[in-house]
């Protein structure tokens, strides 16, 4: 089968130091497919090398059943489009979409035509005569994508696309790809650090971290079904509780949250809960069993984060739309009960990133 | 606002313009007595000589061919340090080895030697007695003393302008242009003549501008090198020296101011082209 | 990093089994060397033999030839008539030099733009030219020349016009040295300092003068270096008086007709030494410079 884009084993060093461990993964025909990760964790540098503009330390790329790794960049025929856009600053619009056609001596005629289709599909055709330095990092972005596509790659490689662009330009640009992709249906790369941005976008996920593939999956495996602590931890918000596996849940003081079946009796664990899966229940008057504190509340909008201390200390954060908020308060003593969790081994949690401090926006 | 308030603003703000006014006046009384006043005085001494002067002295054939030969030499000392200057800044701003810092120093060593230095250079290894000096006189080669030196002398004097100027404009700009244009297909060569050169374009003009006032000015090595043969190998500074040697003061003058108004037309280019440089990195 | 972005080649890769990889690497060698090969071998002919030239010429037989230069044909009062005049002017350009580049950033009038255009002119004009201009401004016979001698100030072929020529050529090094340093240093800085209370002078000295420091030393020693080399507008204005008006430029002029290449060979090493391990030093501290500002 042939697969646009195969990547088997790929490594990379600079000099001492691995940027790339052993990344292995398949982008099916079509798709989009987000390598998801925080800086530092050798994204970038896998799309280069697909690219072909870093040369892999070892491993293989496979492209359409032909194995690639060391074709030039010019010989890959890869659509690419830069965190700062890269435009040629002394070209206009039209010229610089029209680069990649030109390059490859196609015809005035055919240029024109080609040029005129894509203006029309990033809609900037009244702008086909302006310099780059005359648009906005919107606008910027649309045409390296118009030039990235105009002699129709095989694929299309994205860095980073939005990191240089502010919230809402970014949020309109990351439907409008989407649509775009649903039109075309190239099959795409993207490198991203937003999370938000993966989970809406890709059909499949590929969760880097300090050069190595945590995780391959779809958004939902990736949300629901975090493979490793790290991916637990970095994708979607969670509170980790520290406790011991005990009859299949893992428990920490008078609290216990089920989903640990897969780990050894008696061992310690970690458990990563995410806040819209805590119940809380106000005292009403009684004292519930399972208690913890409410330490902080915190609205946004129509829902509250709720910050909880559990009986042993550890810090628990909750999520209620604001209409449940009845009897919890600063102070009071709730009902908390945790549905469900991730539960991994505890030494297999020393690598996780650290989680951000109680009460703070995700 | 009280009338102490308003004597106070007032004061401070009339210091403040004694300070910005008497710091100016200084700047501008320095520039004008270094710079200016000289300029004046050679205006002067030239008119001074009368309409004849000027015409008898730019008649002459050794003055015309003392243009022609700074001319000559200029142009292709511009031209190779110009193209040898573009590769040189390409593999310092773009190529990682070691000893780098090594070659930017030796691309930087012809402004720290002296042209007198750098005439002893030509004259040690094509002179009598020089390095090269056998190859060349058996096969009848005239380097030293002749046109062929002057050139290379003048070559040498002017190797950092081009370099100096373009590796920091490419530093500047980065490679993601370049890396594009290879996604999009373009060779090496594609690359560098449609995006690259395009780029540089601005800081390559300011540093051909700054190498051919260097070049066309250039004056000690020549003046080793060359057997100030009248009419053969005198360039136009050559020339002014020798009048002021045989005291032809007038028609002295007159070359010099003529030099003079040439460079100030360069200048004008230079000044151009450092401002579009300038503007063109903001982007 | 990879091989650098204009050095890969585009042509096609084709053979498989035979080692693929090894070809493309072999032909990215090819290219990348023959880049570096072409600009190496331009520099190497063209300044580093005849530098290299210069030293075993001077040097071939020991110290003789120096110590000849220097004691006996005037090479000592040369040399220390060419540094102290060189240090003069590097002294008094970097003061107004600095004054210099602090107007025509920081302040704005009429005029800014041709005062910045002033300042290059020692840049375009031909040192001899110079030379030809204090001359005709100097000279004896010239308006303020003569003015000067009636006074008993003598310029032309004296020290004084050495010393006008030097800061002439001298200046705009200085000048367009510190102006990028101070474009550097926000003016908010000196905002901030000013609504804390400090005087014009004291945030000058104490805000601007730390942060501009390694530029106006950098223009000095490149203005030194520069002094020490002058030739064409020097060989105009002194007289070649040893010890008076004879500086180290000329010097070796005199050495050659004299027909003593290794003499000359031997005191041009010192004096370019010198000035080599004075650019070398300014090119550090201009490079530690910007990569704090980076």
């Amino acid at each position: 089968m042939a697969t646009p884009i195969r990547v088997e084993s790929l490594w990379k060093r600079f000099g001492e130091f691995e940027a790339v461990k052993d990344v292995t993964f398949t982008a099916e025909e079509g798709s989009i497919t987000a390598l998801l990760g925080p800086s530092g964790s050798g994204k970038s540098t896998v799309l280069r090398m697909i690219a072909g503009l870093e040369e892999p330390t070892s491993g293989q790329i496979w492209m359409e059943g032909e194995e690639h790794t060391f074709k030039t960049v010019q010989e890959r025929r890869v659509g690419f489009v830069f965190q700062h856009y890269a435009l040629f600053r002394h070209m206009t619009v039209d010229q610089n979409i029209a680069f990649g056609l030109s390059v490859r001596k196609a015809s005035k005629q055919e240029q024109r035509e080609r040029v005129d289709e894509l203006l029309e599909l990033v809609q900037l055709a009244p702008f086909r005569d302006r310099y780059p330095d005359q648009l906005s990092g919107g606008q910027r972005q649309r045409v390296a994508l118009a030039r990235a596509l105009a002699p129709r790659p095989k694929v299309l490689l994205l860095d980073e696309p939005f990191g240089a662009l502010d919230a809402r330009v970014r949020q309109e640009l990351r439907r409008w790809l989407d649509d775009l992709h649903r039109e075309l249906g190239v099959t795409s790369l993207l490198v991203t650090h937003d999370q938000d941005e993966a989970l809406e976008l890709a059909n499949t996920i590929v969760v880097m971290h300090e050069g190595r593939v945590e995780q391959v999956g779809s958004p939902s495996e990736i949300y629901n079904e975090p493979a490793t602590p790290f991916v637990a931890g970095f994708v979607g918000s969670s509170s980790v509780l520290h406790g011991n596996v005990i009859d299949g849940c893992v428990q920490f003081g008078e609290h216990r949250v089920p989903g640990a079946d897969h780990l050894t009796e008696g061992e310690a664990a970690s458990a990563y809960v995410r806040p819209h899966d805590v119940q809380v229940s106000a005292a009403n008057g009684g004292v519930p069993e399972a208690a913890a504190t409410v330490e902080r509340i915190v609205t946004l909008g129509w829902l509250s984060r709720v910050a909880l201390r559990l009986g042993d200390g550890q810090v628990l954060m909750a999520e209620l739309p604001n209409r449940e908020l009845e009897g919890i308060e600063l102070g009071a003593r709730v009902g908390v009960d945790m549905r469900n969790a991730r539960a991994f081994d505890a030494r297999d949690v020393a690598s996780a990133p650290d989680l951000p401090e109680v009460g703070e926006a995700q | 606002m009280s009338a102490a308030l308003r004597e106070a603003r007032l004061s401070s703000s009339i210091r403040r313009r004694l300070v910005h006014g008497g710091l100016s006046a200084a700047a501008v009384l320095y520039v004008g007595t270094l710079v200016l006043a000289p300029l004046g005085g050679i205006v002067w001494a030239a008119v001074k000589g009368g309409w004849s002067t000027w015409t008898s002295t730019l008649s002459q054939p050794d003055v015309l061919h003392a243009y022609l030969l700074t001319g000559v030499i200029t142009g292709i000392t511009v031209v190779v340090t110009g193209v040898f200057g573009v590769v040189v800044a390409l593999m310092l701003a773009r190529d990682r080895f070691p000893g780098r810092g090594i070659v930017s120093a030796v691309a930087d060593l012809p402004l720290a030697v002296s042209p007198v230095i750098v005439g002893l250079m030509a004259v040690l290894l094509f002179g009598n007695g020089g390095w090269f000096e056998p190859w060349f006189t058996a096969h009848g080669v005239q380097i030293i003393y002749a046109v062929p030196s002057m050139v290379l002398v003048t070559i040498f004097i002017s190797i950092p302008f081009v370099v100096r100027e373009i590796v920091p404009v490419l530093q500047e700009l980065g490679v993601s242009e370049e890396e594009a244009a290879r996604t999009l297909g373009a060779s090496s060569f594609q690359t560098f003549f449609r995006v690259t050169l395009k780029n540089i374009r601005w800081g390559l003009l300011y540093g051909i501008a700054l190498s051919t006032a260097r070049a066309m000015g250039e004056i000690g090595a020549v003046l080793i090198v060359s057997s100030l043969i009248q009419g053969r190998t005198e360039t136009a500074p050559l020339y002014i020296y020798r009048a002021f040697e045989q005291n032809q003061d007038p028609a002295g003058y007159v070359v010099a101011v003529t030099l003079a108004l040439v460079s100030i037309v360069l200048l004008a280019a230079i000044e151009i082209f450092k401002r579009r440089e300038e503007k063109g990195l903001q982007t | 990093m990879g091989t650098p972005t204009l050095l890969r080649p585009s042509v096609p890769s084709s053979r498989k089994g035979a080692g693929p990889r090894a070809a493309v690497v072999a032909r990215a060698a090819a290219t990348r060397w023959g880049l570096r090969g072409t600009a190496l071998l331009y520099l190497g002919l063209l300044v580093a033999l005849p530098t290299v030239a210069v030293v075993t010429r001077g040097f071939g037989s020991g110290l003789v030839a120096l110590r000849d230069a220097l004691t006996t044909l005037g090479g000592r009062q040369a040399l220390i008539l060419t540094i102290e005049l060189a240090g003069l002017t590097a002294g008094i350009n970097v003061v107004f030099g600095t004054v210099l580049a602090y107007v025509m950033t920081r302040y704005r009038f009429a005029g800014r733009k041709l005062l910045s255009t002033i300042v290059d002119i020692p840049f375009a004009i031909p040192t001899l030219v110079t030379g030809v201009m204090l001359r005709a401004l100097y000279g004896p016979n010239a308006p303020v020349g003569g003015f000067l001698l009636r006074h008993g100030i003598h310029v032309i072929f004296a020290q004084a016009g050495i010393l006008l020529a030097l800061l002439f050529v001298t200046l705009p090094l200085v000048v367009r040295t510190v102006q990028p340093v101070l474009l550097e240093l926000d003016e908010t800085e000196e905002e901030a300092a000013r609504v804390l209370g400090a005087s014009r002078w004291v945030t000058f000295r104490k805000v601007v003068l730390p942060r501009i420091r390694s530029g106006i030393v950098a223009g000095g020693l490149l203005a030194f270096a520069r002094a020490l080399g002058e030739f064409g507008a020097v060989v105009m204005v002194a007289g070649n008086l040893i010890g008076k008006t004879l500086t180290a430029p000329v010097f070796i002029t005199e050495l050659l007709s004299q027909q003593k290449p290794d003499q000359a060979a031997a005191f041009a090493t010192i004096l370019f030494g010198l000035s080599f391990v004075l650019v070398l030093v300014t090119e550090r501290l201009v490079r530690v410079k910007h990569r704090e500002a980076a």
